[in-house]
């Protein structure tokens, strides 16, 4: 035997997805397909991080190893907006930046999130100011607010895990909705 | 013999006499002030005299006294001599009603940025600038933020409440 002076450690507490209702014999399933769909994209959401200060450093945290935002399946962090389904907004945006995060949210193909992340990205924080945006929700729709000045990684995971909540249970014709349209066109958008 | 204060206001007065007013030294650097429509023929003396070479703009930015009134907006230049390393600092005062002043693009073009910089904020109008248009903030903004009868704050939010937020 190997004498081992510091014991290997390894993840015995793996949480695994729990199977939709459905109907199950030998070999097959019969569930829901909205079930199936928003399980699926739950654990595979790639964010696109748009981070432009201190809450962006905490970003880099959560996707590091320590806190480790793969463990999510959003082990892809995209950097174009095309490939990519969750927006984090992370940061100050001044007016100025502010039709850039449109643009690029515009680029996102749906189904689409955006999750603003810190107090200046969800309410202008402590940039009550002529040159900065008073929250990114005057210029996108915005599905999860994260507050604090930065947050800690954990908020920023708890808010990402909430986005995998909405992407579960949102129904499949949602985006199709007149609310939805009308939520856009509140925007300008289409 | 390298260059001192006492040179330069000499110089100065011999070419523009009582014109250059308000003669200081506030912590070692020459400060004056000019008539408004001086600016440039002294800003060229300066340059082009072969013992000031003030061949350099550092800085220039706009003061808003709302108090002096017919003379509200200071425009202020800093020159340096990179030849002798010495710096002077000299301001002129335009109305706020008709913020004219001389644009100093010509002469520095270093002057081009910063001119448009000080229109953006002050509104100050640079007669003979290239390109006047707004560099800093967003293209919309129909205001010059940094006079002082505006707020600080963003006047276009009503969620925040001025009880809770300390305005």
């Amino acid at each position: 035997m190997i004498n081992m002076s510091r014991p290997v450690q390894y993840n015995n507490t793996v949480k695994f997805e729990g199977i939709p209702e459905g109907y199950m014999g030998e070999g097959f399933m019969a569930t829901n397909f909205e079930k199936v769909v928003g399980l699926a994209r739950k654990n595979s959401i790639w964010p696109l991080p748009f981070a432009t200060s201190c809450c962006g450093i905490e970003f880099m945290a959560t996707m590091a190893s320590h806190y480790d935002l793969a463990r999510f399946g959003s082990e892809r962090v995209g950097f174009s907006p095309r490939q990519c389904d969750l927006l984090m907004v992370m940061g100050t945006i001044a007016k100025k930046m502010g039709p850039i995060v449109k643009q690029v949210y515009l680029q996102m193909a749906e189904p689409r999130w955006v999750m603003a992340v810190g107090a200046c990205a969800s309410s202008g924080g402590i940039f009550d100011t002529y040159s900065v945006l008073q929250g990114i929700d005057q210029v996108v729709p915005v599905d999860v607010y994260v507050p604090g000045c930065p947050p800690r990684p954990e908020a920023i995971l708890d808010g990402f895990m909430k986005i995998q909540e909405l992407v579960h249970n949102e129904g499949m014709r949602r985006r199709q909705s007149d609310r939805y349209k009308d939520l856009l066109g509140s925007y300008g958008i289409q | 013999m390298s260059l001192t204060n006492e040179i330069i206001q000499q110089r100065l007065i011999e070419k523009f006499g009582d014109q250059v007013s308000n003669m200081e030294a506030p912590y070692g650097m020459l400060t004056f002030r000019v008539p408004s429509d001086m600016n440039l023929k002294v800003m060229q003396f300066l340059y082009d005299d072969p013992q000031l070479k003030f061949q350099f703009l550092t800085d220039l930015q706009a003061v808003h006294y709302p108090q002096n009134l017919g003379a509200e907006l200071a425009v202020v230049y800093h020159l340096h001599n990179l030849t002798d390393n010495i710096r002077i600092r000299f301001k002129i005062f335009v109305p706020i009603s008709k913020p004219d002043v001389f644009s100093a693009t010509a002469l520095y073009q270093s002057a081009n940025f910063m001119e448009r910089e000080t229109f953006d904020f002050y509104g100050v109008n640079f007669l003979g600038h290239p390109n006047l248009i707004r560099i800093l903030n967003v293209d919309e903004m129909d205001y010059f933020p940094m006079r002082k009868e505006f707020p600080l704050e963003d006047q276009s939010r009503i969620d925040k409440d001025d009880d809770m937020f300390g305005r």
